[in-house]
């Protein structure tokens, strides 16, 4: 059990990473990944919501829609969701917790189109059942923040670096960043397998 | 003179303004999708689809809707029409559903659908709105098209999965640092051949919500919305 929800953790971070494997998030990736601080309170803004959103709609999806025969409402009700639980948080957090709003609050309105969100909350349902169950999709959607950051993280490091080369013209921007980010995930291709055979699970 | 107007309303989303290659919009289903050139046009065709009904829709509700709960309403509408397109996908292309998996209910947050309808579908009549949104799909289309054929043609010497070149096996172009790698050099190429003016047409950056802390524009450049 524990062993299962360990694996979930760390193939949701490093194998199955949902930027640099799944291409999910590739706006905020590519968009505020510039400098460190903005990159860690993006990916941190974006935890919190992944995990919140993932215990709001899960439940709705199994004991609500489900038994309804309302399934192909998913799209509808997960986005829907996603956007009034990220209204909520911004009004609850300026409200009683201003501090964390002032460091987080700038990106949690960026969040309701961050495909990586809603992709961790179907991918979840999509992956649901024997063994597989309200715990880890938690566990999932925590890793999958912490993915998340890990790849933000390291790409703020890269993009220090491009600051300073000296690039082609027609390269500068936006196409040096992608090649760049090629590199990173050719990098994280080198974790496949890993985890498995950590475990012992393969 | 009517008609010309209309024509160029199409024509504008296909080179000009092509979403994915100027705007730089939609990225995440350009670089997941795009492993072989028949997944491109399925994706593609899906987004056109969606993008044409969600333009006609706001636009016909562009003066009922309230300002401020403008962005929930357009969600909405776009979410009914990704989940009408697939529905019929899973009824009629089985095979498309698999492969495009968790993108097809994606296309909700596409960028490039929620900011046609911020940008113009909530500013102008029916009929230019769904042609606009019909140019932008098909620029779209075409965008993932070229992506998919480079990354079928190097990864696995196919095109449409017919053999096209069979010594070609470069494997690394179907995972995803090829994806990244190709859409690289691809912006790079349209960058070239539009003088370097690509990153400075932020017209898809109005609409985007990230606008206040995106770093994807040089320091130069100015948002000019």
């Amino acid at each position: 059990m524990i062993k299962g929800l360990v694996a979930v953790f760390l193939a949701a971070i490093l194998t199955e990473n949902y930027v640099l494997a799944k291409f999910l998030g590739i706006c905020p990736f590519l968009g505020v990944s510039k400098k460190l601080n903005t990159a860690v309170g993006m990916s941190a803004a974006v935890t919190f919501v992944m995990v919140l959103s993932t215990a709001v709609t899960y439940p709705i999806y199994m004991y609500l829609l489900v038994p309804a025969g309302l399934d192909y409402l998913q799209t509808i009700v997960f986005i829907l969701v996603i956007a009034g639980l990220v209204q909520l948080v911004e009004i609850v957090l300026k409200k009683y917790i201003p501090a964390l709003y002032n460091s987080l609050g700038i990106y949690l309105p960026l969040i309701t189109t961050n495909c990586a969100v809603l992709g961790v909350t179907m991918l979840v349902i999509e992956k649901s059942g024997e063994g597989y169950g309200f715990g880890h999709a938690l566990i999932n959607a925590f890793g999958a923040g912490i993915g998340f950051l890990l790849a933000m993280v390291m790409f703020a490091g890269v993009r220090g670096r491009l600051e300073t080369a000296d690039i082609p013209k027609s390269l500068k921007g936006l196409p040096i960043t992608l090649v760049a980010a090629s590199l990173v995930s050719l990098s994280f291709l080198g974790f496949a397998g890993l985890v498995d055979n950590m475990l012992g699970l393969g | 003179m009517a008609c010309k107007g209309y024509l160029k309303e199409v024509t504008k989303g296909i080179i000009k303004e092509n979403p994915v290659l100027t705007l730089v919009l939609g990225t995440c289903p350009t670089l997941a999708v795009t492993t072989t050139a028949s997944n491109a046009i399925g994706m593609g065709l899906a987004a056109t689809i969606v993008l044409i009904g969600s333009n006609a829709v706001v636009s016909a509700l562009r003066n009922v809707i309230p300002d401020k709960v403008r962005i929930p309403a357009y969600i909405t509408i776009i979410a009914t029409f990704v989940t009408i397109v697939q529905m019929i996908v899973k009824a009629f292309a089985p095979a498309i559903d698999e492969s495009l998996g968790i993108f097809l209910p994606l296309i909700v947050v596409n960028c490039i659908i929620l900011g046609r309808a911020e940008m113009f579908a909530s500013k102008n009549p029916v009929v230019p709105s769904m042609l606009d949104g019909l140019g932008m799909g098909i620029g779209f289309t075409a965008a993932l098209l070229l992506m998919g054929s480079i990354r079928e043609l190097l990864g696995a010497g196919t095109w449409f999965g017919m053999e096209i070149i069979p010594a070609l096996n470069i494997v690394i172009f179907l995972l995803p640092p090829g994806g990244f790698f190709v859409f690289g050099m691809l912006i790079a190429l349209a960058n070239k051949l539009n003088g370097g003016k690509t990153a400075k047409n932020a017209g898809g950056c109005a609409a985007c919500p990230m606008k206040g802390n995106c770093t994807v524009l040089g320091k130069g450049d100015k948002l000019d919305d």
